[in-house]
């Protein structure tokens, strides 16, 4: 029987919209950005629309960059797809100002060194192109 | 709605589009019927086979026949020349491809089948392209065949007289049309 890879690749390409497109400029520009719901709450990523009452959010406003982890998965093993080459955590961090978690990539080195409560600050890549990734990930903050 | 945003953002041009691209990566395994077809390639053979019940010859074959429910258990050689029943001249560049524009992708009916194949055709103008002309398929040199369809390079027109294609799509006469009375 024969067997052969088939690998498929789609080049999709999405308008923003003005919010997230916001927010993907603030990483190009090293800000992250947060918007401000009905209830004064601030929601990071910002979302168009309120979660509750469902009317438009425009009050954006800046966020971070050092956040606290909610929540963590360690990864022992990333395979090749992962975002980081070395064992890591997916964490939910509330960054500074923020009511909501986002989740995104913690180098920990050793996942005896991330819990709940840990403070977390971004690493910058230098090449930045406003998409997520810009931030290549956490890193534990120094603590003084 | 007019969105408010910090000032360290207010001067700089804003992100309107993000790449997202999928990539989806399978271990394909061909099966019985395929298996069978890419092995003919390797060979320069063009493998059918054929329903044990209607007679109809599937190329390539998925192994069963969709009208009687029962495996293509005999395996028929075509010779390679076919039918064009249906074409489409490509004129918009996609992301990825390699062909240059304009160029024509074809629906085969291959003689002796009674399924088509989608290909390449080539060594044709656009404009000469036509429903009912011959082709006949431009193989790589032995040394360099595949267990994979592109081992048929492209098909050519074949100088013979054009076949009659029905409204359907289907190849009801591999000649000319006879029309009653005319000579």
């Amino acid at each position: 029987m024969l067997r052969a890879p088939l690998v498929i690749e789609y080049p999709f390409e999405r308008t923003t919209g003005p919010v997230v497109g916001a927010f993907l400029t603030g990483l190009r520009e090293r800000i992250l950005v947060g918007i401000t719901g009905a209830d004064g709450r601030v929601i990071v990523p910002p979302i168009e629309y309120d979660p509750v009452t469902a009317e438009d959010l425009t009050e954006l406003v800046e966020v971070g960059p050092g956040g606290v982890v909610t929540a963590c998965a360690w990864v022992a093993r990333p395979d090749a797809r992962q975002p980081l080459d070395h064992p890591f955590a997916w964490a939910l961090i509330r960054l500074d100002g923020a009511d909501t978690a986002m989740v995104h990539v913690v180098d920990a080195g050793s996942p005896d060194r991330i819990a709940v409560g840990t403070r977390v600050t971004p690493r910058w890549r230098d090449e930045r192109v406003g998409a997520i990734g810009d931030i290549e990930c956490f890193v534990i903050e120094e603590t003084s | 709605m007019t969105l408010v945003l910090p000032e360290s953002l207010r001067d700089v041009e804003a992100v309107t589009r993000v790449a997202t691209p999928a990539r989806l990566e399978y271990d394909f395994t061909a099966g019985r019927a395929t298996t069978t077809f890419l092995r003919g390639i390797l060979e320069h053979k063009i493998l059918g086979e054929a329903c044990p019940i209607c007679h109809k010859v599937y190329v390539p074959s998925r192994g069963a026949c969709p009208s009687h429910g029962v495996p293509t258990s005999e395996i028929v050689e075509l010779a390679g020349p076919g039918v064009l029943v249906s074409y489409c001249v490509v004129n918009v560049a996609f992301h990825g491809s390699v062909m240059e524009l304009p160029y024509v992708g074809g629906l085969i009916q291959l003689e002796g089948a009674d399924m088509f194949l989608m290909h390449l055709i080539q060594e044709a103008s656009p404009d000469e392209v036509r429903i009912g002309q011959w082709v006949e398929p431009v193989w790589r040199d032995d040394a360099d065949l595949e267990a994979t369809l592109e081992s048929i390079r492209y098909f050519r027109p074949l100088d013979r007289p054009d076949a009659t294609v029905d409204e359907a799509g289907h190849v009801v006469s591999w000649g000319p049309a006879t029309r009653g009375g005319a000579a």
